[in-house]
């Protein structure tokens, strides 16, 4: 399994699943911040929208079908919505605008540190106006739960910008489960070695954790960038799409700094509605099913009209089956 | 659909939706219907284009030349000699009446450039903050030159797709322009006008000739694949893709084929003529560094396809939406 989303798209546009000998093949993991961010968590940003609040979020997230709107919606409706590259901008438009403005806090332990320095600039230059709307995920947590039960998968093809924070070491509980990984880069040669490094374990029945992504990952990690993480997040149990609620799997704001807690800052009312009938993310997302298995894959859902996040997201890999075949 | 959403107005699929299921209801002229990028009349072409692009000033060019070079080359595509044009601006109270000089000896420049004259011109102006500084339009008429006309409809399978130079310069010079996204180095657009370069290939027969503009490259080849009986084959080692426009796009999770060119054209030709035109695009400027990057396939029909460095194949799709905003 490739856990990572960025891994997906780039083995689909190398065209590297059609070069896999026979017996191999790869599956897509969770590892796409958008696709397993809840219907609810879209609701909940639609709704702040509505009040008047201004939204930066990360672009990809515009697009996602909440249970009623999606943020690109209510732009054209009216609402204040900003695509941004990073959370410095969102902290800009805030010291601009002077309104009160909420980041869209999604991804993994790769964004959740930049968020959290963000977070503490905004209270540095004493901006009293930002805030963030949590929906962080921790990657080992996710794969815990996910081997938990039998996959059937043979070894893990290991996120490289995750790991770079969170280390080698952060994938030892694998080992138990007789499960392989190799941490991997994002060009072709980077993948390829990769998995002919898994193949080598997996035949000769070993079972390690390879860091072949050495010229950014340490076998700890990075330190610093985990102490400033940890300064303004603690760890909770969330809501993943497909695998459900996950002990400490997320990271939510610090009490010691609610003020940046848009939760605790804004009375945020949701309907729920009943999710997309037929979509079948959630089990695209453990790896059970192949996009094409889900009944609306590139019928009714499709990149230009898509129900469900795996297609909405460029790194879903729904949307990766569809744009490079 | 209820509004329309800025991935509308992105050149993808979108837009094709917008056009379709909106626009074709009231306006259905068969010479409109026929969706080139001018309408071919008795004699003469005919096109008009709008220019939004921000900044209004980027490296290598402006709104000023992307408005005359946008119009002048959606002509020449189509085999017509650019002659006359049409300029209207809408400006947003409070302009800098130096910058809009330094904008209008931009599009004289153009004009001299490509050959073509501006004969008539209209000013709006409107209350700050109803505009973006400044909105332009051009029309432009031109004059069918090639022998043959070019009509897709005459590709056929074992013909050969060529480029007149590097991919992907024009969308990733107006993004880095912008400062957005905390990038430096300046990466200069390509925008120019075509006709002097096409010119020069008049005496070859070019069933299909476009100007890969928004949606890039993977646009362009999807418009020519769709609903036809032959397929599009590109080889990912001839595309001439810049170092800086392929780690901009990786920076940023974007396709380079989907990324604007405002002076690039696509040309197919028989295969005996691919020597030739080779030789004649490379005998000017904007066509020094012309290559062949694919083929015409009966496989596949329908599709654009992509052989990959690695020896796979993968799909070549359309953007579907908005990718930059407002990048002409």
């Amino acid at each position: 399994m490739e856990v990572c989303g960025t891994h997906t798209v780039a083995i689909r546009r190398f065209g590297l699943q059609r070069l896999l000998p026979a017996g191999v093949k790869l599956v897509s993991g969770p590892g796409c911040p958008v696709c397993v961010t809840p219907d609810s968590y879209i609701d909940e940003a639609v709704a702040l929208a509505r009040q008047g609040v201004v939204i930066a979020s990360f672009g990809d997230m515009l697009r996602v079908p909440g249970s009623r709107s999606s943020l690109e919606k209510e732009r054209a409706a009216g609402a204040d919505i900003r695509a941004v590259y990073s959370p410095l901008d969102a902290l800009q438009i805030a010291a601009e605008t002077g309104r009160e403005t909420v980041f869209l806090a999604v991804g993994f332990e790769t964004t959740a540190p930049g968020i959290a320095a963000a977070a503490m600039k905004a209270l540095e230059n004493k901006l009293d106006n930002f805030s963030l709307l949590t929906a962080l995920r921790l990657v080992p947590p996710a794969l815990k739960a996910l081997i938990a039960v039998d996959t059937g998968l043979s070894g893990f093809l290991l996120p490289g910008h995750v790991s770079a924070i969170i280390g080698r070491k952060a994938y030892d509980f694998l080992l138990q489960h007789r499960l392989s990984g190799v941490i991997s880069g994002f060009s072709a040669e980077d993948i390829i070695s990769s998995l002919l490094l898994l193949l080598e374990m997996h035949n000769k029945d070993i079972y390690k954790i390879l860091n072949n992504y050495p010229a950014a990952v340490r076998d700890s990690g990075n330190e610093k960038s985990r102490t400033v993480l940890a300064e303004v997040f603690e760890p909770v149990d969330a809501e993943w799409r497909g695998l459900g609620f996950i002990a400490g799997s997320g990271l939510n704001v610090r009490p010691a700094y609610a003020g940046l807690d848009s939760r605790r800052r804004f009375t945020i009312k949701t309907e729920s509605a009943s999710p997309q009938r037929g979509c079948r993310c959630g089990d695209v997302l453990r790896g059970l099913i192949d996009p094409p298995a889900c009944p609306l894959f590139n019928k009714a859902c499709r990149p230009d009209q898509p129900l469900g996040p795996c297609m909405v997201s460029s790194e879903g890999s729904c949307s990766a089956w569809v744009t490079y075949g | 659909m209820d509004k329309v959403l800025l991935a509308h107005g992105g050149g993808g699929s979108k837009s094709a939706e917008l056009t379709r299921r909106v626009f074709q209801r009231f306006l259905h002229d068969p010479l409109l219907l026929e969706m080139d990028d001018a309408a071919r009349l008795p004699g003469q072409v005919f096109s008009t284009d709008s220019f939004v692009v921000k900044p209004l000033f980027f490296p290598g060019g402006d709104i000023g030349r992307l408005a005359v070079c946008g119009t002048v080359n959606d002509l020449a595509v189509m085999g017509a000699e650019p002659l006359y044009l049409s300029i209207a601006f809408i400006i947003e109270e409070g302009f800098s009446v130096m910058q809009l000089e330094k904008i209008l000896a931009s599009i004289a420049r153009a004009c001299r450039e490509s050959g073509a004259r501006i004969v008539c011109a209209d000013t709006k102006v409107v209350e700050r903050g109803k505009a973006d500084g400044i909105f332009i339009n051009t029309s432009g008429i031109g004059r069918p030159l090639f022998k043959k006309p070019v009509q897709p409809s005459r590709v056929r399978p074992g013909d050969v797709i060529l480029v007149n130079g590097p991919l992907g310069l024009h969308g990733v010079s107006v993004l880095t322009a912008r400062g957005e996204f905390g990038l430096k180095g300046k990466i200069k657009s390509d925008v120019a006008p075509l006709w002097g370069l096409i010119k020069k290939c008049r005496s070859l027969d070019i069933p299909f000739m476009r100007d890969p503009t928004r949606g890039g490259l993977a646009q362009t080849l999807n418009e020519l694949a769709q609903g036809k009986k032959f397929g599009v084959r590109i080889l990912e080692s001839e595309l001439p893709i810049p170092r800086k426009v392929a780690a901009v796009c990786d920076l940023l999770g974007f396709d380079p084929l989907h990324v604007a060119n405002e002076g690039k054209v696509v040309m197919v030709v028989a295969r005996r003529d691919a020597a030739k035109a080779l030789k004649m695009m490379r005998s000017h400027l904007l066509g020094k560094d012309a290559r062949v990057i694919g083929e015409i396939t009966s496989e596949n029909p329908g599709r654009v396809t992509m052989a990959t460095r690695t020896g796979s194949e993968r799909i070549v799709m359309a953007p579907v939406g908005e990718i930059l905003p407002r990048i002409c």
